[in-house]
């Protein structure tokens, strides 16, 4: 039974339509290991039963050889989507207990072809966090903790866990300033954040509109093409979607990628980095030119700067988005006597303290007297950041870099929350790729001295997964990180 | 010189007014939702996900709204802004459910414009068009239904504004009123907006400061908010003027502020300072794209536009020979202007105009009913007018046979022809009527021939009588002068 869990969505699809087993016998096999693994918390609400007349259904149509995309693959789905009829929290306070009455479009878009919900997964709070340790729900555990419980990664942490621990067999995710990428690293996961505008934010709860992103988070490469290729469409409801046709992302793996340009920016090569992850990522760049491809020095002179523009446009943005959770049409209300008062009471009680951090900076830099100075700046040096891409990519086809500086730390690690820079830190390599709007894959590609993930970024041009897809299977048929395992 | 003068202690001061006036967009939906703009709707009927600010919800721009603000800006002679920019206003308050307005701040869609407004005197005055953006409506807080209790009706959140605002070009009451009328007018006829003050389909703020006369700064001003009718526009400018003027004579200054209007006291009331007013934290929407529009886009609205009612006066005068009083009262309204040019299409229009204005407002007025539910239909009133131009029948006879077309909504033609009506003009049978009536009357023959010319009037009268009304005065009168020679 527990085999199954092992199989990628391809090979899943493949089995499926061969009639090696059904498709609820497929959820089954995944609730199972959803009850081995709840020490993980990957899950905040479980939706088996739902799944399994998903899967029923989805049965029907494999008995008769049709089928989506998807059909009869179990998946975990982040609880930043709302998803109709079921619990959506945002992992916080203030939603707990929230049914939305629609479906965000990405979600519709798997049930539509074919996929069933095993349930929700954890995150950092709205998103906002790179450790998954501000969820109201506790924190979600990597399955790779040894002695010590080490953080998932965030903010999508649940989904990232569940897909390393076996318990769905892909999961969405969303990436903001690298909230797909960092945790799949950490988990040793794969994970896209295609373009800005490739899938629809309809009916995904806002953090930072001009960066949010969906994704898949699944086992391989191959996995993460096959989600997307449901995931990604324009969508008339959200008007910063693009209007851009999708391929089908899986045709590109195996593309020959003799004669890529693999650009390495000069200035990620950072003080300090970590000797293990420098070494991967040397060893990553020899793999890809072996097989042809040839690497490039390119420069992104802005890169120091992308942690400040990020951590003013983004917390910005969140605080007018988080301004409609007053407690007065849907969430937790705290009454008071006045209006006020119940704004203040609602709020306070309802949001996390990084989520408060991010709203006050954010309303900050947007204040009288300092929208000029900092956010109207940072908007230029997003700019900037992005020429530099857009310059680099004059020389290069797709750009390689770590995703995280560092592997999987440990839950509660003091250093990182008494230290919100040294937190912050961790988003250095994964935040331009945001500002710029550019797609970006993690995936494993091997193991520190501890045991731990650490995984490798491809950047791309903007609507170019398809070299991105390439580049990313030839280096992980390289690594061969599922041996490591 | 149109300028109110308020005559102080110190010396003369002038007004300096400036109006911003919010007119509810005419459209089926709502700016950046789906949901129904209709009137009268049960409460909280017509509110999307979208209007109540529900997670994850985006907007998406309501073409038809560009359109109607387009088609107003041309219509008050302003500049078309080829790229516009919405952008967030971010306070909190119950009736916004975003906790944020969809607005435009720094690149409005329309640009510099031009109104000419006619006034009491017989003077006109151009006003100045500052901006024109358009931005969403807010909910209504509905207090008076629980003494502890705001109760909340979101049927008008998100319905599209448009926001004119005018430059500081008002001098008077009067002039202000004069605008809003003319403005009113505007968007009737191009049917952008309703312009029910009363219904709050047009909200008006009026900008107040005063300065000596022959000054040119501008002093502090105090903005005037939701006052609802033109008559309070008015009441309000001029009391806050006078206000002013005590306050500055009595050695007081004034501080920039905002102010509300008793409408049962006619004052105004302080409301908040400068201090207090909130920094909105205005910001670029990153939810919305920029509006770009096309010059053909821009050109097919002008084509399409309908003719405004200064060109329709103008032409009213020049080509169809009306006075500009009678050209003003017949332009004023859509309705009314194309209901009399269809009326006076091929007819004597001075004359249609005067029985327009005359008799047929009259039987109206005394119906109670409106243009549209008139018995008497345009081209029936032009028939009628033609009659009396070809002189079938005398302006008598054509009294009587409106009062017939009021009743029964026949044509004249087939009036005159069923009663007999028609006019004797016939020199034969008149002279053998007034023969009669001269042959009857020795006396009163003698004493005209002695000098009693005013007699005359009253030999008519006769002949008219015996005639049943229905001899040509014209040549009555002439043969009567002959044959009492």
């Amino acid at each position: 039974m527990s085999e199954l869990t092992k199989l990628t969505i391809a090979q899943a699809k493949e089995c499926l339509k061969n009639k090696e087993f059904s498709a609820v016998e497929l959820v089954e096999a995944y609730a199972a290991k959803m009850d081995e693994g709840r020490k993980y918390n990957a899950y905040v609400c479980e939706t088996v039963e739902l799944a399994k007349e998903q899967a029923k259904q989805s049965q029907i149509k494999l008995d008769k050889g049709e089928g989506g995309n998807l059909e009869g693959i179990p998946l975990g789905i982040k609880d930043l989507f709302c998803t109709k009829g079921i619990a959506t929290t945002a992992c916080s306070e203030f939603l707990k207990g929230f049914v939305p009455p629609y479906e965000s479009t990405v979600s519709a878009k798997l049930l539509a072809d074919g996929a069933s919900f095993l349930g929700k997964l954890n995150l950092d709070e709205f998103a906002m966090g790179g450790s998954n340790e501000t969820s109201a729900f506790g924190p979600a555990i990597n399955p790779w903790s040894k002695d010590i419980s080490l953080v998932a990664g965030g903010s999508s942490g649940g989904s990232a866990a569940a897909v390393a621990a076996e318990m769905c067999a892909g999961a969405t995710g969303t990436d903001t300033g690298g909230s797909i990428r960092q945790p799949s690293a950490y988990c040793g996961v794969t994970g896209i954040k295609p373009t800005y505008g490739r899938c629809s934010r309809y009916g995904i709860i806002a953090f930072a509109s001009s960066l949010d992103q969906a994704g898949p988070i699944a086992k391989d490469v191959r996995d993460c093409a096959i989600m997307l290729n449901s995931m990604a469409g324009y969508d008339a409801k959200d008007s910063t979607s693009a209007k851009v046709d999708v391929p089908d992302f899986e045709k590109f793996l195996g593309g020959d990628i003799k004669g890529m340009r693999i650009g390495i920016p000069k200035e990620y090569r950072v003080d300090g980095l970590d000797k293990e992850i420098a070494a991967y990522w040397d060893k990553a760049a020899e793999m890809l030119k072996a097989r042809g491809a040839e690497i490039v020095e390119i420069s992104l002179p802005h890169s120091k700067y992308a942690l400040a523009t990020y951590y003013i446009i983004a917390p910005a943005e969140a605080s007018a988005n988080l301004a409609r959770y007053d407690g007065l049409r849907f969430g937790n209300r705290v009454d008071g006597d006045t209006l006020d008062e119940m704004y203040i009471n609602s709020r306070t009680n309802g949001f996390g303290k990084e989520v408060k951090k991010r709203i006050m900076v954010g309303t900050y830099v947007l204040s009288a007297g300092y929208y000029d100075a900092y956010y109207v700046k940072a908007q230029k040096v997003r700019r900037l950041i992005r020429n530099d891409f857009m310059n680099a990519f004059e020389k290069c086809d797709v750009i390689l870099t770590p995703t995280a500086p560092v592997a999987a730390f440990a839950v509660g690690d003091k250093s990182m929350q008494n230290d919100p820079i040294a937190m912050w830190l961790n988003d250095i390599f994964t935040v331009s790729v945001s500002l710029s709007g550019l797609p970006a894959m993690s995936l494993p590609v091997g193991l520190n001295k501890e045991g731990l993930p650490l995984g490798m970024q491809i950047i791309g041009k903007a609507f170019d997964e398809a070299n991105l897809f390439k580049a990313a299977y030839a280096l992980e048929e390289d690594a061969n990180f599922k041996g490591a395992k | 010189m149109s300028g109110m003068i308020l005559k102080g202690n110190t010396g003369d001061w002038e007004i300096i007014c400036g109006l911003e006036i919010h007119c509810q967009i005419i459209s089926k939906s709502k700016i950046f939702s789906g949901a129904s703009t209709h009137y009268g709707a049960d409460i909280n009927e017509n509110v999307s996900f979208v209007d109540a600010g529900m997670p994850g919800m985006l907007p998406v721009l309501n073409e038809e709204c560009v359109r109607q603000a387009i088609k107003t800006g041309l219509g008050l002679n302003a500049k078309i802004n080829k790229r516009s920019v919405f952008s967030r206003k971010n306070y909190f308050y119950a009736d916004l459910p975003q906790g944020y307005q969809i607005t435009q701040f720094e690149y409005p869609l329309v640009g510099e414009g031009a109104v000419k407004i006619d006034l009491e005197d017989g003077s006109s005055k151009e006003i100045g068009i500052e901006r024109i953006h358009i931005e969403q409506d807010t909910g209504k807080s509905i207090h008076d239904i629980s003494p502890t209790k705001t109760f909340l009706d979101f049927n008008r959140a998100g319905v599209g504004l448009m926001e004119i605002v005018t430059k500081p070009d008002f001098r008077s009451p009067d002039e202000a009123g004069a605008f809003l009328r003319k403005l009113r007018t505007i968007v009737r006829y191009l049917g952008t907006c309703d312009g029910n003050m009363d219904e709050g389909s047009m909200r008006c703020d009026a900008s107040v400061s005063i300065r000596p006369v022959g000054s040119s700064e501008l002093r502090p001003r105090a903005e005037i908010k939701n006052v609802n009718s033109v008559k309070f526009v008015m009441q309000a400018i001029e009391f806050e003027a006078n206000r002013q003027m005590q306050i500055y004579e009595s050695g007081g200054e004034i501080e920039q502020q905002t102010r509300l209007f008793d409408q049962t006291t006619g004052e105004t009331r302080f409301m908040r300072s400068k201090e207090f007013a909130h920094d909105y934290r205005y910001f670029p929407e990153p939810d919305l794209l920029p509006l770009d529009l096309s010059d053909e886009f821009i050109a097919e609205i002008k084509s399409g536009l309908v003719e405004l009612p200064d060109a329709k006066k103008e032409r009213f005068v020049q080509d169809m020979g009306l006075t500009p009083y009678d050209a003003t009262v017949l332009s004023e309204d859509r309705e009314t202007a194309e209901w009399f040019e269809k009326a006076a299409k091929g007819h004597d229009a001075k004359k249609v105009a005067n029985w327009m204005m005359g008799d047929f407002f009259a039987m109206l007025n005394e119906k109670k009913i409106t243009l549209a539910e008139s018995p008497i239909s345009p081209e029936n009133l032009g028939a009628l007018v033609e009659l009396i131009t070809s002189d079938v029948i005398n302006g008598k006879t054509a009294k009587d046979v409106f009062a017939i077309m009021a009743e029964t909504g026949d044509n004249p033609e087939k009036i005159v022809e069923e009663k007999g009506l028609k006019q004797v003009t016939d020199t034969g049978a008149i002279e053998k009527i007034i023969d009669e009536v001269i042959a009857s009357n020795p006396a009163n023959v003698e004493a005209y021939k002695g000098g009693k010319t005013n007699l005359m009037g009253w030999f008519v009268g006769q002949v008219m009588k015996a005639s049943q009304g229905k001899a040509n005065p014209g040549v009555v009168n002439k043969i009567l002068q002959q044959k009492l020679l």
